[in-house]
């Protein structure tokens, strides 16, 4: 074949580029264990369509005598083990990307590593495949190794399965054990839900059915590995499903001209097609279809392209642009599988970011439901999510969007979460269905209000919220700026751990996952206290970032005021009044804030009080006092 | 006719033909062009200040042409950065200032003053220091001087192995430095571009392309490149086993050593003292299509940087080297 391409290419090459220039792509993901020999299957497809050029094989030709594990023969393997580090412990540690092509294909290998903690890397080189390619040792059969990655496969929905027989020359290219293991996997992929099967026998090292069929496999009458890669036939759903169009950019390059950008991501699209815009559900027509190419008939799934609209509607980024005839759902609660996939484990009740399509909404998550023992599918509880883990969890979004479910559509049904402050990309998700709950639990309308509860009492609601170190003098200085605004003759409740620990959240700990729950209870607590008119001092170490912001975000503009209670963890440490940091300092104490548990201090809080010692607690709560008059909230409010 | 105006593709199609894939499914050029496409819409939606490299080479080329596709009718939102090191070959400027004019886009050209003022070359202070104190610290200033906060390269997986992890979105320290343990994963088409404080993102679209598609692409879309490119008679002189052009007169030559005319191209540019020809008779792009196919020695080998061991390009990525 390598001839073949050779020849074309020295006598034709116009009628070469032009064969080429219609090449289809497929995408798809190689998994197996370490010693399954991947990186040798694809060390070895490579090698095999000539993408190995002169200075790399001598390359490959001087490392395979230093540190090759195949004696003076070639270590394919080498040829795509990537990073310095990587290369020392000679496995593989993250996705990499590998291209080859044939006369028929281009193809784009996901290479992803088989160690158990790495499932994030393996269900991340799988969301963009069309197909799996599962390697198999035939010395050692359907490994536990094997069952996890066909589950994943599964899970993230790739439908099309290579079965990989590998190393049989180690087996004496056996008929028997070939047609075991075969039979083996397929009942148990017939329990994941797997059914397109294609099981090849090979030997990566020794080039056995990969491009050529081998004569030491005289029993197999199936297609070879490439020759199965460059022909399956992929089930298109994208094309035939729905139109969806998750709008990217609103292109204004004047004002004659209004379009909106993106790329189909199901279904197909004309001018003249009746479209809704969703969340918002107003309709129009499509009026055309603008690339710079010049304008389409039609436009099909995978295409970038720029739509406009016959009305003039409101349409902006994250809105997506279906078909009026079947558009997806909309909704604010849903249940999902999570791939938790951050060292920081997942916190229920702590708000992130989740992204789908080109939409960004806030979440929060639900204790799990369950989650899942990839090795052997087995379903347990769960209170958290930790690295690598695979659950399902109710969540719910400060905001309606579109979907599909996953299993519909995985760019209208698949989610990535993010870390608010590290920014980082902690999960992804698959939606399964929206929870009817949101539509059946409806406010109760009330005629007196927050802000005639207020104005009875001759001021604004508001949350004061104290944060700081053990220590530091949040209950002192809280203490204080009450017993003031009492004698005033204002209205006021002050929650700080003693009277909250012992009773409303006697059942938490101090884990991370407790402190979360602990400071979402005391948030609400102090939103309905603020609803009845009041001011709310709270007075709570809360340490995390993410908490109080949690906190602001249930609160109206305005009433959440973060005090930050600033003291060297020194001088905190040198007060100890209970005696709890020498606790902590001997370990009697552990998941101490400022020890051994983080204390992330405020960015942006609206009063930051100096408590190194220099200030008396007095003037610190005259501070407050005097802040809470400057901004309005010791005047009643205007009647409504 | 210029080199750059060189027509040897077959006439223009149709655009019927060459935009609407009609029934079926995209062939792979048209499903790179799209995911590149899409990869710049994002990420120009979800920065403040982008900004696009442009080092004049053949990939910036392509990543200019899918840049015009991706926003039109519109320009594209963002001007181009040269990070340049006044020893570029002249042919290079040229085409760099007439591509700039006609197409309208904004060009921002940075020089390291302080390699301006030392006069720092190749000759006299190496290669590693020259592309260090040009290119590394040059792009470093660029970016903190005009406060960008998302960079396009058209770097790609293929090039080298340890970009075969390199994500389509790129996180860097407020040092620039890329961190292979903090990289995020890459779902679906889900780009994560939110920055920490101090944090800055490099997003490149051509990932998933090979040498190859950017040779196609080209010849598909008649995309203008530099005429170095395409083989002609050029004086050089061998050194060290390389060919190098002598391109203007601030190139020393040893004693005897007299520059000859012989028919070359190059496979990769960037500073011409550092940047070897190859000898060759295609002048056209099916025919430099077919040396590459018929040849064995891959694209990066021509850069002289690369040379002094596997792990070097991972250690320049790691110090901010784009």
């Amino acid at each position: 074949m390598a001839h073949a391409t050779n020849d074309l290419v020295a006598a034709d090459i116009e009628g070469y580029l032009r064969a080429h220039e219609n090449k289809s792509m497929l995408r798809f993901i190689t998994c197996g264990s370490v010693d399954d020999g991947k990186s040798t299957l694809i060390g070895r497809l490579l090698y095999d369509s000539k993408l190995v050029f002169s200075d790399h094989l001598a390359a490959l030709e001087n490392d395979s005598k230093k540190v090759g594990t195949q004696g003076d023969g070639l270590d394919f393997a080498l040829l795509v083990d990537g990073l310095a580090a990587e290369r020392e412990q000679g496995i593989t540690i993250d996705v990499a990307y590998r291209f080859f092509s044939t006369e028929r294909r281009k193809f784009i290998v996901a290479d992803t590593p088989g160690h158990e903690q790495y499932t994030r890397n393996m269900v991340t080189g799988a969301s963009t495949a069309d197909l799996a390619v599962i390697l198999i040792d035939a010395r050692r059969g359907v490994l536990t190794q094997t069952r996890r990655h066909s589950y994943l496969v599964s899970l993230l929905g790739i439908r099309n399965v290579v079965l990989a027989v590998n190393k049989l020359d180690l087996v004496d290219y056996s008929q028997d054990v070939f047609d075991a293991i075969e039979a083996d996997y397929r009942e148990f992929a017939a329990q994941i839900g797997l059914t397109d099967i294609v099981a090849i026998p090979m030997s990566a090292l020794r080039g056995d059915n990969i491009t050529e069929l081998s004569p030491n496999i005289p029993w197999y009458t199936g297609p070879t590995l490439v020759g199965h890669l460059e022909t399956v036939e992929i089930a298109d759903d994208l094309h035939a499903g729905p139109f969806r169009l998750p709008v990217q950019w609103v292109n204004r390059p004047n004002l004659d001209f209004r379009g909106f950008s993106g790329q189909i991501v199901g279904g197909s699209v004309r001018p003249g097609d009746r479209v809704r815009v969703l969340p918002s559900g107003q309709e129009s027509t499509v009026e055309r279809i603008v690339t710079a190419d010049g304008d389409l008939d039609e436009a099909i799934a995978g295409q970038s392209i720029t739509l406009t609209l016959t009305d003039e509607i409101d349409v902006s980024r994250g809105d997506i642009i279906a078909t009026a005839g079947d558009p997806p759902g909309i909704a604010d609660q849903f249940e999902c599988h999570l791939v938790w996939m951050s060292e920081e484990p997942m916190l229920p009740g702590r708000p992130y970011l989740l992204k789908i399509g080109s939409r960004t909404a806030s979440v929060t998550i639900a204790q799990p439901k369950y989650k899942v023992n990839v090795n052997t599918l087995e379903r347990t509880a769960a209170r958290t999510l930790e690295l690598n883990e695979i659950g399902v969890a109710n969540i719910n979004l400060d905001r309606q969007i579109p979907f599909d479910p996953y299993t519909a559509n995985r760019d209208t049904g698949g989610f990535i979460l993010v870390d608010r402050f590290t920014r980082a990309t902690v999960a992804a998700g698959l939606l399964h269905f929206a929870l009817r709950r949101a539509d059946n639990v409806h406010w109760q309308a009330v005629e007196v209000d927050k802000t005639a509860r207020a104005r009875q009492k001759g001021q604004r609601p508001a949350l004061l919220w104290f944060t700081g170190l053990s220590g530091a003098g949040k209950s002192t200085i809280a203490n204080l700026v009450e017993k003031r605004l009492h004698d005033q003759g204002f209205h006021t409740y002050l929650l700080d751990g003693d009277n909250v620990r012992h009773g409303l959240n006697k059942d938490l700990g101090f884990t991370d996952a407790d402190r979360v729950e602990n400071i979402r209870r005391v948030a609400e607590v102090a939103k309905l206290m603020v609803d009845a008119g009041t001011i709310v001092l709270a007075s709570f170490i809360s340490p995390f970032r993410a908490e109080r912001q949690m906190a602001r975000e249930l609160l109206g503009a305005g009433e959440f005021i973060e005090i930050f209670v600033d003291t060297p963890l020194s001088v905190a440490e040198s007060r100890d009044r209970k005696g709890l940091y020498a606790k902590a300092r001997r370990g009697d104490l552990v998941n101490f804030t400022g020890i051994d548990s983080p204390y992330e201090a405020p960015e942006n809080a609206e009063i930051v009080l100096d408590a190194s010692g220099s200030v008396s607690a007095e003037t610190a709560a005259e501070t407050v006092v005097d802040y809470l008059r400057g901004t309005g909230i010791l005047t009643p409010p205007e009647a409504s | 006719m210029s080199q750059t105006d060189r027509v040897d593709a077959p006439a223009r199609r149709a655009r019927t033909e060459k935009g609407n894939p009609g029934m079926g499914r995209l062939t792979h050029l048209q499903r790179l062009e799209a995911e590149s496409i899409q990869i710049f819409r994002e990420a120009v939606a979800e920065s403040e200040r982008p900004v696009m490299l442009y080092s004049v080479g053949k990939d910036s080329s392509v990543l200019l042409h899918l840049a015009m596709k991706a926003f039109y009718p519109s320009r594209p939102p963002f001007p181009l950065l040269h990070v340049d090191t006044t020893w570029k070959f002249r042919a290079m400027y040229e085409f760099r200032d007439k591509i700039v004019a006609d197409l309208g886009v904004d060009l921002l050209v940075h020089q390291n003053p302080e390699c301006v003022e030392r006069g720092i070359n190749p000759f006299d202070h190496g290669s590693a220091t020259h592309t260090d104190m040009w290119k590394t610290e040059g792009l470093k200033q660029a970016l903190d001087k005009h406060g960008f906060d998302l960079a396009f390269g058209g770097a790609r997986r293929d090039e080298e192995k340890s970009r075969a992890k390199e994500r389509v979105f790129s996180i860097r320290s407020a040092q620039h430095r890329w961190d292979p343990k903090a990289q995020r994963p890459e779902l679906w088409r889900l780009y994560n571009a939110s920055k920490a404080p101090g944090q800055s993102v490099r997003v490149f679209p051509l990932s998933n392309w090979t040498e190859l598609d950017v040779w196609q692409y080209i010849y598909r879309e008649q995309i203008p490149i530099v005429p170095l490119y395409f083989a002609a008679q050029r004086p050089v002189v061998e050194r060290d086993g390389a060919l190098i052009m002598v391109d203007d007169d601030r190139m020393p030559l040893a004693p005897g050593e007299v520059p000859e005319q012989r028919s070359v191209r190059f496979r990769t540019l960037g500073c011409y003292p550092l940047t070897g020809a190859v000898e060759s008779n295609a002048a056209t792009l099916p025919e430099i299509i077919q040396e590459m196919l018929l040849t064995t020695s891959s694209e990066r080998q021509g850069r002289v940087i690369d040379h002094d061991s596997s792990g070097s390009m991972e250690k320049k990525k790691q110090e901010g080297y784009f």
